[in-house]
């Protein structure tokens, strides 16, 4: 594929988990991948990050150029977290007018469909089974080129195309599904 | 003194022996992958994190199961972060103990919770030890100038 220019600096996660093992083992994962990678162990770290107050009642933005400066290009989270769950977070990301377009993966070690298709639902990008393993970073690029498409090349003008057919939220699970056949595609 | 082939041969069957009798699984060759010539201790810091974990939480564990009122959320949680901590490094037969105890602390019922912790402590215990033994013998490898095998 012809990359994009915006390759000329690494790709920034923020990944979010409680366990401590699970913090060593997905900060690892990524940097494998060469992401660079913050992590934290909750949510409310997490909103204080992104420099977004996790007050329940305003979801008042405290700094916008802090979160520029900030330039987090992906958020993978666990769900099960004690106080605010990855849902909740997920909620709080895509209710901010800042930080809405932040690409959102959803861990877990269970496997409930009601559980997927709520995160989903709420504009999750992906949801990855633990333990997370290396072959599931590959599912992550997709969801970051498509934020970084600036440049114009033949492939993302067909994908263009294709989406702007569909409605918003079957495009979102559609783009789900395609995911991995544009990686192999584009690749 | 034993030679790098015969270090090699007993990490091997050692390692073999893991496996077929499910103290680990498939996970922890993924935690292998991951270590490198930048990383090269990563799979022994890992194993170290899970070990002052689960030491916390099964103290937390025998603590709240001898409540006079059992809070079963509060044990079904600590239960909850073991069996994801055990599944995170391929601590297999730690992590099946955990589910049955998960359905014990739906059910609200304390023997079984007592049980499963008792299963619990002796399954991490040994597979603290087996992963100690493995450590110990591919320090040994490396120490007698072999190299550990390719995963």
């Amino acid at each position: 594929m012809a990359q994009v220019a915006t390759m000329d600096h690494q790709f920034h996660v923020l990944a979010v988990d409680d366990s401590i093992i699970d913090r060593k083992l997905i900060e690892r994962l990524l940097k494998t991948s060469s992401y660079q990678v913050t992590v934290v162990d909750s949510g409310s770290k997490a909103l204080e990050y992104l420099g977004l107050s996790s007050d329940e009642n305003e979801g008042v933005e405290i700094d916008h150029s802090h979160v520029r400066e900030i330039g987090i290009n992906l958020i993978i989270t666990d769900y099960s977290m004690p106080g605010m769950t990855g849902y909740d977070l997920l909620r709080k990301i895509k209710g901010s007018s800042s930080l809405k377009d932040i690409p959102v993966i959803i861990m877990s070690s269970e496997n409930v469909p009601s559980r997927i298709n709520r995160c989903l639902e709420e504009g999750a990008e992906e949801f990855f089974l633990k333990p997370v393993q290396q072959s599931d970073m590959n599912r992550i690029k997709p969801h970051l080129m498509r934020e970084k498409r600036q440049k114009v090349t033949p492939n993302s003008l067909k994908r263009k195309a294709m989406v702007e057919c569909i409605s918003p939220e079957k495009t979102r699970k559609y783009n789900n599904l395609c995911g991995i056949f544009w990686q192999n595609i584009c690749e | 003194m034993e030679s790098v082939n015969q270090l090699q041969r007993k990490l091997a069957d050692y390692t073999s022996s893991l496996y077929n009798e499910n103290f680990l699984d498939e996970q922890f060759i993924q935690l292998q992958q991951l270590a490198d010539e930048s990383n090269p201790d990563f799979v022994v810091e890992v194993v170290s994190l899970f070990f002052e974990d689960s030491d916390r939480l099964l103290n937390e564990l025998t603590k709240a199961l001898n409540q006079p009122n059992v809070d079963f959320k509060k044990v079904d949680a600590h239960v909850h972060q073991l069996k994801g901590s055990s599944s995170s490094i391929g601590a297999l037969r730690v992590q099946k103990i955990c589910i049955a105890f998960r359905n014990y602390c739906e059910q609200q019922i304390v023997e079984g919770c007592l049980k499963c912790l008792q299963q619990v402590k002796n399954e991490y215990t040994l597979v603290k030890n087996k992963l100690e033994t493995l450590f110990k013998l591919e320090k040994q490898l490396v120490d007698a100038g072999g190299s550990l095998p390719v995963v």
